[in-house]
C-alpha cells in the first residue's frame, strides 16, 4: 500500500472512530495517537536506523545472536547484615542457578564511614553487607571462586577502595587481577543528582573515576570499570526519556574526562556499560532499551570518534523499577516484575536484577528472592520472548517510540550541553530540578487518579499486615563494631600509617594514579573509613544543591 | 493575623533517597504550609535544633534504610528535652508495619509507608496540630 | 484558615500561669528567642508586650542586610560570612526570607539548607520567613525578629532577601550596612541594577567570580556606580568572591568592617539608626490606625452606613474620613 493509500484509509479510519467513540468515549489520559500506522515511521531509515543486531547503531541489540547463544546474566542484588550472613547468601543464589553476584553495601560503606563512626550508628548491616576493612571482604568472599563468578558492586564514591579490596582478596585467592570478571557502579554523577551516596565534590571524584579507568586497562582489562546509572535517576521520578538523557549526558562527561586525563578513547570506552530501570509501561521501556543504544552509538561515533566498534555499543545491565512496588497486596508486586523483566529481554538487557515482592516493605526474604529468580528462569526458558532477536522491531508503534524518545532525549542532551555538561548541570541543580518536577507530577497523576495503580488507588482491599519480613538481626552493629576493635589490635600500625601517610601525598599531586596507593594501604589493612578519611581531609566533601 | 503551619522535612540517617522527603515537602507547600527542607544526612542533633531554631508545628522525617527505630525516637527525645514539647512528629519510608506501635509508643504520632497520599498527610497535620 | 494552631503553653488564655517569654529571651534561653519570633511572626497579642520588655536590650547588634537576585549565592556566602565572624568570636543570628507563593499561600524556606552547617553551632540562631504576602508588614515583622536576637545577645545579625520587590528592599534599607550580591551570566543582572538595587548597596559582591563574564559585570558595575555624579565619601566598593569555595570571604568581611567604621565615625550610623526608629515610628502608628479603623469601622459595619450615606450624596468621603480622624485624635 502506498503511503498516499495508507493516508486515504486512516483518514476514513479516524472518521469512523470518531463515531465510535461518540458513543463509546475513550478512556481519559490516554496518549495522544491511539493507532500506528506505516505513516509514522515513513522517514526512519532501516539500514540508517535500526539495522541489525551486533551493527551500527545497535538499535536492536549489541550481538549478533543475543539470546540464542546464551541468555541475559541473572544477577541478583543481595547483601545484608555481616559478610558472614551475606556470603551465605550468595553461595545460596549461586546454587540457585544464579550466574552472577551483585553485592549491596550498607550505607556507612556506601558513604566512607567504619561500622564504629558515630554518624553509622543504627545503619549498620542495613541495606547491604558492612565492610570496613579487607578483612570482611575476605569473609564475604569465602569459598567462592574470584576467578569464575562474575561480581558487581554497588559502590560508587569509595569505588576505588573496594575495587583495590576485591584485587586483594582475589590474589590471595592466588587469582591475578587480569582474571576478574565483574563491575563496579563507580557513577558519581547519578548520586550527586539522585541516589545521594556522594563524598567527595565533583573534581576529585572525576578524578578518582579517571584513575581507575587507567589503572583497570592496563590491570584489571575484564572489568567494567564504571556503570554509568540511569535507574536511579528513575526511581528518583523521572521520565523514561529524562533517564536514558541524563544518564548519558553523565556518560559524555566520563568521558571527556578520561580523554581530557590523556587516555585514549577506545582503550577505555569497551569497558564502559550501563544501568537501566524497567518501570511498568512495557512498550515504553522496550522503545527505551532500543533508543538509548542508537544515542550512545552515535555519541561515541559522531562527538568522540571512537573507531573500535566495541567503543559504541551500549551495553547495560537492568533492574526492575522498586519504586513501582507496592506495599498494599505485595504479592501484585509479581506480577509487575514479570511484566518488567519481559521488557528488560524485549529490550536486550544483558544482564537483570529481579526485585523481590516485598521490597517495599523490607529487605527480602530467600523465598521471595527464588520467586524473583524464578521469574526470569521462566522468562527465558517458557515465554518465548527470548528466542527471537529484537522482537518487536517494524511494530509501528514502537519504532515511533523509539524515534520520539531518542528526540526527547536529544533534547536534554543539546541543553545540558549548553549549560556547559552534566556536572555543571547538576552543580546548577538542573537536572535534579527536572528530576523532581516529574516526581511531583507522577505523585499528582495517582492522586487525581490520572494514573492507576492496583491496590494502591484503585482496587483495594482489608489487608492484614504481612508476615515473616526478613528483619537484620539489631545487634550487627555491635558485632562489627566488636570484629573491627579485634582487627585493628592485630595489624601492623606502622605499615598501616605509612600507607596513608604515602595516600595523602598522593592526592595532593593531581597527576598521581591514586589507585595503587588504595591498594597498598588496603592490604595493610588499613580501614574504609581512613582511607576514605584521608582523600576527605584533602579533597574536602560534596555540598548537595537543592532547588525545591 | 496571617498564621501558617510550618513543618520541617528532615532526612535523617545515610540513605539518599529524598523523592519521597520532596514530594511531600512540595504537596505541603502547596497546602498552604512553610516548608523548611533540611536535606540529606542529617543527626537527630541537627534536626531537633533546627525545629527548635524555626518553631516548627511538624517535624516530618523520612528514612528508607531501616534506621527509623534508632533515629526517629532520638529525634523526639531532643526535641522534648529542648521544650518543643507539643511539635507534632511524624514519619515515613519503608517501615514495617511490626515496627509501628513501637513507634508510636515513642512519640511518634503517624507512620506513612509506601503508597501513602500527600493529602492524608496535609489532612492528618491540620486534624493533629498544635 | 481553620485549624487549630499554637493553643501551646507559652501562649495560654488570659490569666493563665505564663512563661515570661522576655525574661527568659533576656536571660538566653533559644526557646524563648524562637517563640518570641514566632509571636512577632503570627502577631499574637503578646508580641506587643515582649517587644516593650526587650527593647531597652536592644541597638547593640550590628546589622548587614544581604540582597540579590534569585540563584545568586546569597545563602551560601551567608553561611561563609557567618562562619568567619564566628572564628572572630562573635555571635550570629540570621533571619532569612524567602518568598511566599501567591497561589497556595505556602513556601518553601530553603536558605536554611545551605547553613546546615552552622546548626549546632550554639552562637549561631538560624530563623527563616516567609513573605506572607503581607502589605508592608514584613519590615516591620523582620526588623521586630531582628531586635528579638539583639536583645538575646547576637553581636551581628544577618537579614538575607531576594532582592526584587519593595517590601525586600525596605528590608535590607533597615540594615546597618547593606551588602547586594550578583553574579555573571543571568543576563538581566544589569537591569536587576537598574531596578533599585544599585542605590541602597553599600557593599557589592561579585559571587561566583569564577565564573565567564565576572570581570565584565565588575566593569559595568564600577561604571554604574562612578556614572552616579555625585560626589561620594564613600564609593561602594565591588569584591569578587567563589562563596562555595571560601575565596575572597576575608576580603568581604574586611570591606564590611570598613565600612561600619566609616559609618561609625561620620555620624552616618547614628543618623541611620534614627531614621529607623522614626520610619518603625510611623509603622507602628500606621498599623495602629489601620486596626483601629478595621476594628471599629470596617467589622462593625459602621462603614457600610457611610457607603450608603455616601452613595446617595449625603455626604462626601472626605467629611467622613475628617470625622473618623477627628474621632481617633479625641
Amino acid at each position: 500500500m502506498s503511503n498516499e493509500k495508507v493516508q486515504a484509509e486512516l483518514a476514513k479510519y479516524e472518521a469512523s472512530a470518531e463515531k465510535a467513540i461518540a458513543r463509546f468515549p475513550e478512556r481519559p489520559h490516554l496518549p495522544e495517537q491511539r493507532l500506528y500506522t506505516p505513516l509514522d515511521i515513513k522517514n526512519t531509515d532501516y539500514a540508517d536506523e535500526i539495522s541489525f543486531p551486533g551493527v551500527y547503531p545497535y538499535t536492536r541489540g549489541v550481538q549478533p545472536t543475543m539470546y540464542r547463544g546464551r541468555f541475559w546474566t541473572m544477577r541478583m542484588y543481595a547483601g545484608f547484615s555481616t559478610a558472614e550472613e551475606s556470603n551465605k547468601r550468595y553461595r545460596y543464589l549461586i546454587e540457585s542457578g544464579a550466574t552472577g553476584l551483585s553485592c549491596a553495601f550498607d550505607l556507612p560503606t556506601q558513604i566512607g564511614y567504619d561500622s564504629d563512626d558515630d554518624i553509622s550508628q543504627g545503619e549498620v548491616g542495613k541495606v547491604g553487607v558492612a565492610i570496613d576493612s579487607m578483612a570482611d571482604m575476605e569473609l564475604l568472599f569465602d569459598k567462592i571462586d574470584l576467578g569464575k563468578v562474575s561480581t558487581s558492586m554497588t559502590i560508587n564514591a569509595p569505588a576505588s577502595v573496594l575495587l583495590a579490596m576485591y584485587i586483594a582478596v582475589a590474589e590471595k585467592q592466588g587469582v591475578t587481577p587480569d582474571l576478574l570478571k565483574g563491575t563496579i557502579q563507580n557513577d558519581i554523577l547519578k548520586e550527586y543528582a539522585a541516589r545521594g551516596t556522594y563524598i567527595f565534590p565533583p573534581r576529585p571524584s572525576m578524578r578518582l573515576i579517571t584513575n581507575i579507568f587507567e589503572y583497570c586497562s592496563k590491570n584489571v582489562p575484564k572489568w567494567n570499570t564504571i556503570s554509568i546509572s540511569g535507574y536511579h535517576i528513575r526511581e528518583a521520578g523521572s521520565t523514561a526519556s529524562q533517564e536514558i538523557a541524563f544518564t548519558i549526558a553523565d556518560g559524555i562527561a566520563y568521558v571527556e574526562a578520561a580523554i581530557k586525563a590523556g587516555l585514549d578513547v577506545d582503550a577505555f570506552a569497551g569497558r564502559l556499560s550501563f544501568f537501566w530501570n524497567a518501570h511498568n509501561n512495557v512498550l515504553e521501556e522496550v522503545a527505551k532499551f532500543r533508543a538509548s543504544r542508537r544515542i550512545w552509538a552515535k555519541v561515541m561515533k559522531e562527538r568522540f570518534h571512537a573507531q573500535k566498534p566495541k567503543s559504541l555499543m551500549l551495553r547495560f545491565h537492568t533492574q526492575t523499577a522498586g519504586s513501582m512496588l507496592t506495599a498494599q497486596q505485595p504479592n501484585n508486586n509479581i506480577i509487575r516484575v514479570a511484566l518488567q523483566t519481559a521488557a528488560a529481554v524485549m529490550g536486550g538487557t544483558q544482564s537483570l536484577h529481579t526485585n523481590s515482592r516485598d521490597e517495599a516493605l523490607a529487605l527480602p526474604t530467600e523465598d521471595s528472592v527464588m520467586i524473583a529468580l524464578r521469574t526470569q528462569q521462566i522468562v527465558a526458558y517458557e515465554s518465548g520472548l527470548a528466542d527471537v532477536i529484537d522482537p518487536l522491531a517494524g511494530s509501528y508503534y514502537v519504532e515511533a517510540l523509539t524515534n520520539k524518545i531518542e528526540a526527547e532525549a536529544w533534547d536534554y542532551i543539546k541543553k545540558i550541553d549548553e549549560i556547559g555538561g552534566a556536572v555543571a548541570a547538576i552543580e546548577k541543580g538542573y537536572i535534579q530540578k527536572e528530576i523532581q518536577d516529574s516526581a511531583y507530577k507522577w505523585q499528582m497523576d495517582v492522586e487525581s487518579g490520572a494514573k492507576t495503580i492496583v491496590g494502591v488507588n484503585k482496587f483495594h482491599i482489608k489487608e492484614e499486615s504481612p508476615k515473616n519480613l526478613l528483619r537484620v538481626d539489631a545487634s550487627v552493629g555491635e558485632k562489627q563494631k566488636a570484629k573491627l576493635i579485634e582487627m585493628k589490635a592485630k595489624r601492623d600500625q606502622a605499615a598501616v600509617q605509612a600507607a596513608l601517610t604515602a595516600l595523602e601525598k598522593a592526592c595532593v599531586d593531581e597527576n598521581e594514579n591514586l589507585m595503587p596507593h588504595i591498594l597498598t594501604a588496603v592490604k595493610t589493612y588499613a580501614t574504609l573509613g581512613e582511607i576514605c578519611g584521608v582523600m576527605r581531609k584533602v579533597f574536602g566533601e560534596y555540598e548537595a544543591h537543592v532547588n525545591l | 493575623m496571617e498564621k501558617r503551619i510550618r513543618v520541617l522535612v528532615a532526612k535523617p540517617g545515610l540513605d539518599g533517597h529524598d523523592r519521597g522527603a520532596k514530594v511531600v515537602a512540595r504537596a505541603l507547600r502547596d497546602a498552604g504550609f512553610e516548608v523548611i527542607y533540611t536535606g540529606l544526612r542529617q543527626t537527630p542533633e541537627q534536626i531537633a535544633e533546627a525545629a527548635l531554631q524555626e518553631d516548627v508545628n511538624v517535624v516530618a522525617m523520612s528514612i528508607l534504610s531501616g534506621a527509623h527505630s534508632h533515629l526517629f525516637p532520638k529525634v523526639v527525645n531532643l526535641l522534648r528535652e529542648k521544650g518543643m514539647k507539643d511539635t507534632l512528629v511524624i514519619g515515613g519510608g519503608v517501615i514495617p508495619e511490626d515496627d509501628i506501635p513501637a513507634l508510636k509508643e515513642a512519640g511518634i504520632a503517624e507512620v506513612f509507608t509506601p503508597g501513602a497520599l500527600t493529602t492524608d498527610i496535609v489532612e492528618f497535620i491540620k486534624k493533629n496540630v498544635k | 484558615m481553620s485549624f487549630p494552631l499554637r493553643g501551646h503553653a507559652l501562649y495560654p488564655a488570659k490569666g493563665g500561669a505564663e512563661m515570661d517569654i522576655a525574661q527568659e529571651l533576656l536571660n538566653g534561653s533559644r526557646l524563648a528567642l524562637t517563640r518570641a519570633i514566632t509571636a512577632i511572626e503570627n502577631e499574637y497579642d503578646e508580641a506587643t508586650d515582649i517587644m516593650k520588655k526587650i527593647y531597652p536590650h536592644t541597638g547593640n547588634a550590628f546589622v548587614l542586610g544581604i540582597t540579590g537576585p534569585p540563584g545568586a549565592g546569597k545563602s551560601t556566602l551567608t553561611d561563609k560570612l557567618a562562619r568567619e565572624y564566628r572564628k572572630q568570636g562573635k555571635t550570629v543570628g540570621i533571619v532569612a526570607i524567602d518568598p511566599t507563593s501567591p497561589f497556595s499561600g505556602g513556601a518553601i524556606l530553603g536558605d536554611r539548607i545551605r547553613m546546615n552547617g552552622l546548626t549546632l553551632d550554639e552562637g549561631v540562631f538560624i530563623r527563616s520567613m516567609g513573605t506572607r504576602g503581607s502589605l508592608g508588614g514584613l519590615s516591620h515583622k523582620t526588623a521586630d525578629a531582628v531586635k528579638a536576637m539583639d536583645a538575646f545577645g547576637k553581636d551581628i545579625i544577618f537579614v538575607e532577601t531576594v532582592g526584587v520587590g519593595q517590601s525586600e528592599v525596605d528590608i535590607v534599607k533597615a540594615a546597618d550596612t547593606t551588602m547586594v550580591v550578583l553574579i555573571p551570566g543571568m543576563g538581566d543582572d544589569i537591569q536587576a541594577i537598574k531596578a533599585g538595587i544599585l542605590e541602597i548597596g553599600d557593599v557589592f559582591t561579585i559571587n561566583k567570580a569564577d565564573h565567564e563574564g565576572a570581570d565584565r559585570l565588575v566593569t559595568e558595575l564600577n561604571m554604574m556606580l562612578d556614572l552616579d555624579g555625585v560626589m561620594k565619601d564613600w564609593r561602594p566598593p565591588i569584591q569578587k568572591v567563589v562563596a562555595n569555595q571560601g575565596i575572597g570571604i576575608q576580603e568581604v568581611i574586611a570591606i564590611i568592617d570598613k565600612h561600619h567604621s566609616y559609618i561609625k565615625g561620620n555620624g552616618q550610623l547614628a543618623e541611620r539608626r534614627i531614621k529607623r526608629t522614626k520610619d518603625e515610628m510611623l509603622d507602628i502608628l500606621n498599623s495602629r490606625i489601620g486596626s483601629y479603623i478595621t476594628e471599629k469601622i470596617v467589622d462593625t459595619g459602621i462603614i457600610d452606613d457611610f457607603v450608603r450615606d455616601i452613595k446617595a450624596r449625603k455626604t462626601d468621603p472626605y467629611t467622613v474620613a475628617a470625622g473618623i480622624m477627628h474621632d481617633i485624635l479625641k
